[in-house]
């Protein structure tokens, strides 16, 4: 009973977000000028409007059914990961330079989502070795082959 | 037989490299389970941003093919189908495996393969000028409805809700609308500088197929399953040949179910396979053996899901309707390179599109060449661990949303978007609708006020969209997408609630 109360209150919270950015996208479209440069716009949002409160009312009084939501232990999970990408995108790459701060990046994921001993040197070694290799193919491929020019912070 | 006269391109050294490459490269990539096909073809484009045209389509035409082909590697000797698209072929396919027919099954799986996509290709080649310039005569009302129709057709057929389907196709017209108009310059919707030059393409491909399923591979976290690869011993080709001649039913079965559904916009390889199987098991005589190990459930499945590529192509060359979810991210690949698939793509850029098609043609032949060769190494590859996966593609996510346009702008898109999306796919959205809202805004903005200005000098906008024989078609189908649909699932939840009331019974 538990799992389905959960279950429709992330339902309905999904719902209410989407009718939300259904509504500003109607009032953005039917208050800014000029208003030809919005027509397109309000057709659409009325339809996206429309369609925000039907799915609304379906959570709100349990018929929505596809899509079991995301469970807590799952969302546990995900967290370090989430925030570790965050922290590359938002301020790694910027500070250290893009080939440096991926390749910290790779190797933590890789690190804490690695189902083998944390314990063993071996380990260790390997997942340094993969990250290694790892980079060097997408230093390869984007410098040398594709000639792009990544951020470059402290480092490269 | 205009096709013919382009297979010279297709041999020229680079694009052969390319074609050769994509071949492999998408086996390997096909029998990775967690990597879709759709995601595989959204990761290349980056890369074929710095290519000829042709050769970006012919690289992503040869992904396509054969990263569904590959799929069949790992659901025939793990159990893991590859991609959807190969769930049918894991029923049969896995249980020869396990009585030592692994190779047996595996020669099948890519000889229907190469049969199946072989006839979707000529589908693709004989159908496709037809249509072409039939839809010349489209006018901008035409056009606006034939956008619309492909945002309604993929939002609820490639959706489990259709409501959520179409709000998808909704949230995916809007996002294309971020920027700054096209006609005068007024900014809209712009929250942050990122969003100035409106939502880039690539960058939202990229991050709606890629990051949801890095993300969904994190939420599992460490648990990972030991998967027992099975070795394949070594078996005659010429004795699979026979088998797959002696069950020329089945192929025939397969090749036909694939290439239909094929041409309906938005249902897609997993639905072809499905449907195709089941019609061979009630047309066989040996319908009790299918699950067993039958090789006619292989043959089937794998003959549908790869001739379903070529036809699933036809109206999103002809009518910039994408058949599948892939597909549509084929639409970005041609859009950025400046192709705008439709009625005039073979009159302004014949080459580009004959070279890419018969490009597939020839990919066919080198997919069922490498296929058997490399399936070993491809079922060891598919072990690799979900760590180094989730962790691989993330980075390369982020380098090629940046190489596009050399912007981080695009790489917090990216990651917004796949988050995004990745919370909406938890309550039933999907990722398919919403791009193809995304792709198809702007055909349709531009025709409906390019409509509206013609509409303006004649009898006004509502005598201009909605009446005439063709705007009528259109819009009946529109209509019928949508009540189908709601049909449908109306059906779906009917039977749900029927089993589940069996079920507490």
């Amino acid at each position: 009973m538990n799992n389905q109360n959960t279950r429709n209150i992330q339902q309905i919270s999904a719902a209410v977000l989407v009718l939300a950015v259904a509504a500003m996208v109607a009032w953005l479209s039917y208050t800014r000028e000029p208003a030809s440069a919005f027509l397109f716009p309000r057709y659409i949002s009325i339809a996206f409007l429309v369609l925000s409160v039907w799915n609304f009312l379906r959570a709100a009084t349990g018929i929505a059914k596809t899509g079991g939501g995301l469970d807590t232990a799952s969302a546990m999970r995900l967290a370090p990961g989430l925030i570790i990408m965050a922290i590359y995108i938002f301020w790694l790459a910027k500070y250290l330079g893009f080939y440096v701060a991926s390749t910290l990046t790779f190797f933590t994921l890789f690190a804490i989502y690695d189902p083998k001993a944390h314990t063993s040197l071996r380990s260790w070694l390997i997942r340094a070795l993969v990250t290694i290799g790892f980079m060097a193919i997408m230093y390869g491929l984007f410098a040398l082959v594709l000639k792009v020019q990544l951020p470059r912070g402290m480092f490269i | 037989m205009e096709f013919l006269s382009y297979f010279g391109n297709v041999f020229e050294p680079v694009s052969f490299m390319l074609l050769l490459g994509g071949t492999i490269g998408g086996l390997i990539l096909g029998a990775t389970p967690g990597l879709s096909p759709t995601m595989a073809v959204a990761l290349l484009i980056p890369f074929t941003f710095h290519l000829a045209p042709h050769q970006g389509l012919i690289l992503l035409g040869a992904a396509y093919t054969s990263t569904i082909a590959g799929g069949a590697v790992s659901a025939i000797l793990l159990n893991i189908p590859g991609a959807p698209a190969n769930i049918a072929t894991a029923l049969d396919g896995h249980e020869m495996a396990k009585r030592g027919e692994g190779a047996k099954a595996l020669h099948l799986s890519f000889m229907s393969s190469a049969v199946g996509g072989v006839i979707g290709v000529l589908l693709l080649i004989f159908l496709t000028p037809v249509l072409a310039k039939w839809a010349l005569a489209f006018g901008p009302s035409h056009l606006f409805w034939i956008a619309i129709l492909g945002v309604t057709v993929i939002g609820t057929l490639d959706s489990k809700s259709f409501v959520k389907g179409l709000l998808s196709g909704c949230i995916g017209l809007w996002l294309s609308m971020i920027g700054y108009d096209d006609i005068q310059g007024v900014q809209r919707f712009i929250f942050a500088d990122a969003l100035t030059g409106g939502i880039n393409i690539i960058a939202a491909l990229i991050g709606l197929f890629a990051i949801p399923q890095v993300l969904e591979m994190l939420s599992k976290g460490r648990a990972l399953a030991d998967i027992d690869v099975i070795t394949v011993r070594q078996q005659s080709l010429t004795a699979s040949f026979r088998e797959m001649i002696s069950n020329m039913k089945a192929l025939s079965i397969g090749t036909i179910t694939g290439s239909i559904i094929g041409i309906i916009p938005g249902v897609g390889g997993q639905i072809a396979g499905l449907v195709a199987y089941d019609q061979t098991k009630k047309f066989s005589s040996n319908s009790h053996k299918f699950g067993t190990g039958h090789p006619e459930g292989v043959i089937a499945a794998e003959s549908a899901n790869n001739a379903m590529v070529g036809p699933s192509l036809i109206p999103l060359l002809t009518l910039s309707i994408p058949g599948s979810p892939t597909a549509a991210v084929l639409l970005g690949g041609l859009l950025i390179h400046g192709i705008f698939p439709g009625p005039d793509l073979f009159q302004n850029h014949a080459a580009v599109a004959w070279t890419f098609i018969d490009s597939m043609l020839i990919g066919q032949f080198l997919m069922v060449i490498f296929g058997i060769y490399i399936a070993n190494l491809a079922a060891k590859i598919a072990q690799v661990p979900r760590s180094i996966l989730a962790a691989g593609v993330f980075i390369l996510a982020v380098f090629g949303a940046y190489s596009v346009q050399q912007s981080m702008g695009d790489v917090h898109v990216m990651i917004a978007l796949g988050v995004g999306m990745f919370f909406l796919e938890k309550f039933g959205f999907s990722a398919a609708p919403l791009v193809l809202g995304l792709i198809l805004g702007p055909i349709a903005e531009s025709n409906f006020l390019q409509g509206n200005l013609i509409a303006g000098a004649q009898d006004g906008p509502a005598i201009y969209f909605l009446t005439g024989t063709l705007n009528l078609v259109l819009i009946s189908l529109v209509i019928l997408s949508v009540l189908f649909a709601f049909w449908s699932t109306k059906k779906a939840n009917a039977a749900l609630a029927k089993s589940e009331q069996g079920g507490s019974a």
